[in-house]
C-alpha cells in the first residue's frame, strides 16, 4: 500500500511480463501447487474478528509516524464493530463518513498471530464501491521493525480504486522497487465487476515465484529475475523470510483520489474467507 | 423423440389437448411459451430488423424535422456506414429539432438476456442528445431514457435496462431527440429570442445494439427524484407518484441515471389502510392516519419516499345559505361566479404553493405560507349594492397566524394600475381564525378600513373591485371556500 502507481511503471511492468514471463497455461510457465491446509478463517462466528489470528492498525497513522499512513489517506482506523465485524459468515469492514466529513474505517492484521513464509495466500472477496475507496489485501515482512520498509518486503495480492470496478492489480515492493516504482500489475474483468460479486484473490509464493491469481485467472508471476529486469538488476528479491496478512479499506488519498460526490458511505468489503496453503 | 412445439395462440390448444390425454403422458416437456427473437443488432452498417421505414420521426406538426435522417458511406466507427443526423437550426422551415424512434420490423424482440443500449457517436459539435429505448408509437410501455454529450470523437455510449427481466417482447429499439446547439448556453423556453443564436450540426451513430456487459452496476432506482417528500392531507387526497428512474455505476468508474417508466417499478404502501397505491403509482388516501408510499425495481429498493399524513375525511366548509339571487360570488360552487377566477393572479416571491383541492366535488383553493397573494378574475365587480362579504376559511398553519384580507377598487376605468383612480383598504380576520375548522367570517364592506400593502389608504371604493388580497406577516397557511358578496 506504500506506494504511488506511475502509468510508465505500469507500462514497463507489462512489456516485461509479457516478455519474460507468459500468463499463457503453456509449458514455460512455473506454477507452484500448494494444497496443504494450514490456516484458515472462514469468518462463521459472528462478533470481533478471531482475537487469536486478528489485530488491529488503529488511528490516522501518526502514532506510526506516517500520518495519512504515508499516503495522505483521509481514513481513521478503529476496532470498532461499526467498522470491522464477523456477520453471517463474513467479515465486514465498513468505511463510513462521519459528521465532520472525516471518514472511519479499519484495518486488521495477523501480525504476531500468524506469519509465514512462502505458501498460497488467497481471500474471497466482494469490494466496496466509488471513488476514492482503496481496498488491499496484502501481506508485510514480519521483520519491518529491524529492517525497515521497503528492504522488509510487501506483497500486494490485491488492490483496487473504487472507481475502476472491473480492475484490480497485484504488486511486491522492496528495495529500489517500492512505491511508485513497485513491481506491478493490472488485471480487468471482461464482463463482470469485482464489486457486485465475490472474487478470489491469490498468490501462490516459493523462493523462486510470486504468481498472482484471480479466480482461476494466473496474470502475474514476479521472480528474482524479473525484478532485476525491471530495476536494471537493482531490485533484491526480499521474499524469503516469515510475512503477515493486511486486510484494510482505506478512503482518499494519492493513489485513489478523494472521494467525490457519487461516492455514497457506509461501504462495506465482504470477505467470505481467508485461507493460507502451503 | 419428436420434440413438439406450441408457440402463441396454440399454447392453450396444447395445453387443453395435452390435459385431455393426460392419462397417457405429461405435457411435453418441450411446450413452452412463445418467445421472441433476441437478436441483439439495431445498426451495424445496415438497419438489422426494422421497419421498411426505418427511422420513424416525431410528429412534425410539435415540430420535429423529418428530413435530417439518413446514413452515411463515408463515416463509420467500424465498418463502412453509420447514421447520420443533421440537426437543424431552431429557425428551420421544416422544423426545429430532430428525432424519432426506431421499431423492431417483427413483433418484437426478446431483450431479457441483456443489460444495456450500447452504440458509438461523435458530433461536429458537443451537443446534448437525448437517447432511449422501448418508445414503439403503441404501447409505449417500457420508455428508458438519458441525455448524453457527444464528443468530437467516437465514444461507446451505455444506456442500462433498469430491469431486462420486464422486456420480453419489445419494438421500441432506438430514441433519439436533438435541438440546436447553444453556444451561449442562454436557451429558456420562456424567452423565444434566446434560441436566436443556436445553430445546427450533425452527428454519427454506428454500431447500435443491445448488449450483455455484466459490468454495470445498480447502485438504486429512484422514485419522486430520490427525495423523501412528507405532505398532510385528507381522505379522497389522490396524487400520481413521478421522478422516476434508475442511476448505475459503469465500468468506468461514472453514474449515468436513466429515465425509466412507471412499468419498470412496483409500488408499496405501509399502511393501506390510509394511503393506497396501484401500479400505476397513483396514490389514494382513504384514511386517517400515516402511510409511506416506496417504490422498488426488483428486489432493489428505491431512493425516494412519499409519507402522508391523513387527518381523515376533510369537511367541507359548510354550504352557504344566501340566496344565489342575493349574492355576487367570487369562488364558491353553490353559486354561479366571476369568469376567471385565478388564486393567485400574483404572489410574494416567498409565498410557498398555491392549488385548488377537490373533495367530494367541492373545491376550495389551498395557500401554504404566503405572503402576499392576489385572487383575480375577468373584469371587475360592483358591490355597491352590496354590504357585506363572505368567506370561508381553515387556517392549517399554527394558531396565531397573522391574516389580512384587502379589496382593491381598480377605479372607474377598470385597469389595474395603481392608485390614480383605484382605491384599497384591509380589514384583519387573523383574531377570527381557528387551526383545522372551517370559519365562516362575514365582513361588512365598510370595514375594510386598514391601509394596505400596496399602498391603498383603506376605505375603497365598491364599483370596480378587481382583486381580493390576502397578506400574511408570518407566512400563514389556510383553506379558502365561497367568496361572495351580499
Amino acid at each position: 500500500m506504500k506506494k504511488l502507481i506511475k502509468h510508465t511503471i505500469l507500462a514497463l511492468t507489462l512489456i516485461s511480463s509479457i516478455a519474460f514471463v507468459s500468463c499463457e497455461a503453456d509449458e514455460t510457465q512455473t506454477v507452484v501447487t500448494k494444497t496443504n491446509l494450514i490456516m484458515a478463517d472462514e469468518f462463521d462466528v459472528d462478533g470481533a474478528p478471531d482475537p487469536s489470528l486478528w489485530t488491529y492498525d488503529v488511528g490516522d497513522g501518526s502514532q506510526e509516524g506516517l500520518p495519512g499512513w504515508g499516503n495522505n489517506e483521509l481514513q481513521v482506523y478503529t476496532s470498532n464493530a461499526e467498522n470491522v465485524e464477523v456477520q453471517n459468515g463474513l467479515l465486514v469492514i465498513t468505511a463510513r463518513e462521519n459528521g465532520s466529513g472525516g471518514y472511519t474505517s479499519a484495518r486488521i492484521k495477523t501480525e504476531g498471530l500468524f506469519e509465514q513464509q512462502y505458501g498460497r495466500f488467497e481471500a474471497r472477496i466482494r469490494l466496496p464501491q466509488g471513488k476514492g475507496l482503496w481496498p488491499a489485501f496484502w501481506l508485510l515482512g514480519n521483520n519491518c521493525d529491524q529492517n525497515p520498509w521497503p528492504a522488509c518486503g510487501e506483497i500486494d495480492i490485491m488492490e483496487n480504486v473504487g472507481d475502476e470496478p472491473t480492475i484490480v492489480f497485484g504488486s511486491a515492493h522492496g528495495p529500489n522497487f517500492s512505491g511508485a516504482e513497485s513491481i506491478t500489475k493490472k488485471y480487468e474483468l471482461a464482463s463482470s465487476r469485482f464489486d457486485t460479486e465475490f472474487h478470489v484473490f491469490g498468490i501462490e509464493w516459493s523462493p523462486t515465484i510470486i504468481n498472482y491469481y484471480v479466480d482461476d485467472v494466473l496474470y502475474q508471476s514476479i521472480t528474482p529475475e524479473t525484478i532485476a529486469q525491471d530495476t536494471n538488476g537493482e531490485g533484491t528479491w526480499v521474499f524469503d523470510n516469515p510475512f503477515y496478512i493486511i486486510i484494510n479499506v482505506a478512503v482518499g488519498g494519492n493513489l485513489p483520489g478523494n472521494p467525490d460526490a457519487n461516492t455514497t458511505f457506509p461501504q462495506r468489503m465482504l470477505v467470505d474467507y481467508v485461507r493460507v496453503y502451503n | 423423440m419428436k420434440a413438439f412445439t406450441y408457440i402463441k395462440n396454440t399454447l392453450l390448444a396444447g395445453l387443453a389437448i395435452a390435459l385431455t390425454v393426460s392419462c397417457e403422458r405429461e405435457i411435453s416437456d418441450d411446450a413452452v411459451l412463445a418467445s421472441f427473437p433476441n437478436t441483439p443488432d439495431i445498426f451495424t452498417d445496415t438497419p438489422v430488423g426494422l421497419t421498411d421505414a426505418f427511422f420513424e420521426s416525431f410528429d412534425p406538426a410539435v415540430g420535429a424535422n423529418p428530413n435530417g435522417f439518413g446514413t452515411d458511406e463515408n463515416e463509420a466507427y467500424e465498418g463502412s456506414t453509420s447514421i447520420r443526423i443533421d440537426v437543424p437550426s431552431p429557425s428551420d422551415p421544416d422544423g426545429g429539432f430532430i428525432g424519432g424512434i426506431f421499431r423492431d420490423r417483427g413483433a418484437g424482440r426478446d431483450l431479457s438476456g441483456y443489460d444495456a443500449l450500447t452504440f458509438w457517436a461523435k458530433g461536429t459539435l458537443t451537443g446534448n442528445v437525448t437517447v432511449g429505448f422501448g418508445t414503439d408509437f403503441e404501447t409505449n410501455l417500457y420508455p428508458v431514457s438519458t441525455e448524453i454529450q457527444l464528443t468530437s470523437g467516437w465514444s461507446k455510449y451505455v444506456i442500462p435496462i433498469p430491469d431486462a427481466s420486464k422486456l420480453t417482447q419489445e419494438r421500441g429499439m432506438f430514441l433519439f431527440s436533438a435541438g440546436s446547439f447553444d453556444p451561449l448556453g442562454n436557451d429558456n423556453p420562456a424567452i423565444a429570442d434566446s434560441f436566436s443564436d443556436n445553430i445546427g450540426y450533425t452527428f454519427w451513430i454506428d454500431e447500435l445494439r443491445f448488449e450483455k456487459l455484466g459490468t454495470t452496476s445498480l447502485l438504486f432506482p429512484y422514485i419522486l427524484n430520490g427525495e423523501d417528500v412528507a405532505i398532510d392531507n385528507f381522505t379522497g387526497y389522490m396524487q400520481a407518484i413521478d421522478g422516476l428512474g434508475a442511476t448505475f455505476n459503469l465500468a468506468n468508474g461514472q453514474n449515468v441515471s436513466v429515465n425509466a417508466a412507471i412499468a419498470y417499478f412496483e409500488f408499496a404502501s405501509s399502511n393501506n389502510s390510509v394511503a393506497t397505491v396501484d401500479t400505476f403509482g397513483n396514490v389514494n388516501v382513504i384514511g386517517s392516519g400515516v402511510a409511506t408510499i416506496t417504490g422498488s425495481i426488483g428486489n432493489q429498493q428505491a431512493n425516494g419516499s412519499l409519507e402522508i399524513t391523513s387527518s381523515g375525511a376533510f369537511v367541507n366548509a359548510p354550504v352557504p345559505t344566501q340566496a344565489e339571487a342575493d349574492v355576487i360570488s367570487i369562488y364558491s360552487d353553490s353559486y354561479v361566479s366571476v369568469n376567471g377566477f385565478d388564486p393567485g393572479v400574483f404572489a410574494g416571491s416567498n409565498t410557498e404553493n398555491i392549488s385548488v383541492q377537490t373533495f367530494d366535488g367541492n373545491n376550495h383553493v389551498r395557500y401554504e405560507g404566503i405572503d402576499f397573494i392576489g385572487i383575480g378574475w375577468d373584469g371587475t365587480v360592483n358591490v355597491t349594492g352590496e354590504t357585506m362579504v363572505h368567506v370561508d376559511i381553515q387556517l392549517t398553519s399554527a394558531a396565531g397566524s397573522a391574516l389580512v384580507m384587502e379589496l382593491i377598487d381598480f377605479g372607474p376605468d377598470d385597469t389595474d394600475n395603481g392608485f390614480g383612480d383605484g382605491s384599497a383598504g384591509g380589514f384583519n380576520v387573523s383574531s377570527q381564525l381557528i387551526q383545522g375548522q372551517w370559519v365562516g367570517i362575514d365582513i361588512p364592506l365598510s370595514a375594510f378600513t386598514l391601509p394596505t400593502g400596496g399602498g391603498g389608504s383603506g376605505n375603497p371604493n365598491l364599483a370596480n373591485i378587481g382583486y381580493i388580497v390576502f397578506v400574511s406577516s408570518n407566512g400563514a397557511s389556510f383553506l379558502v371556500d365561497n367568496i361572495y358578496f351580499y
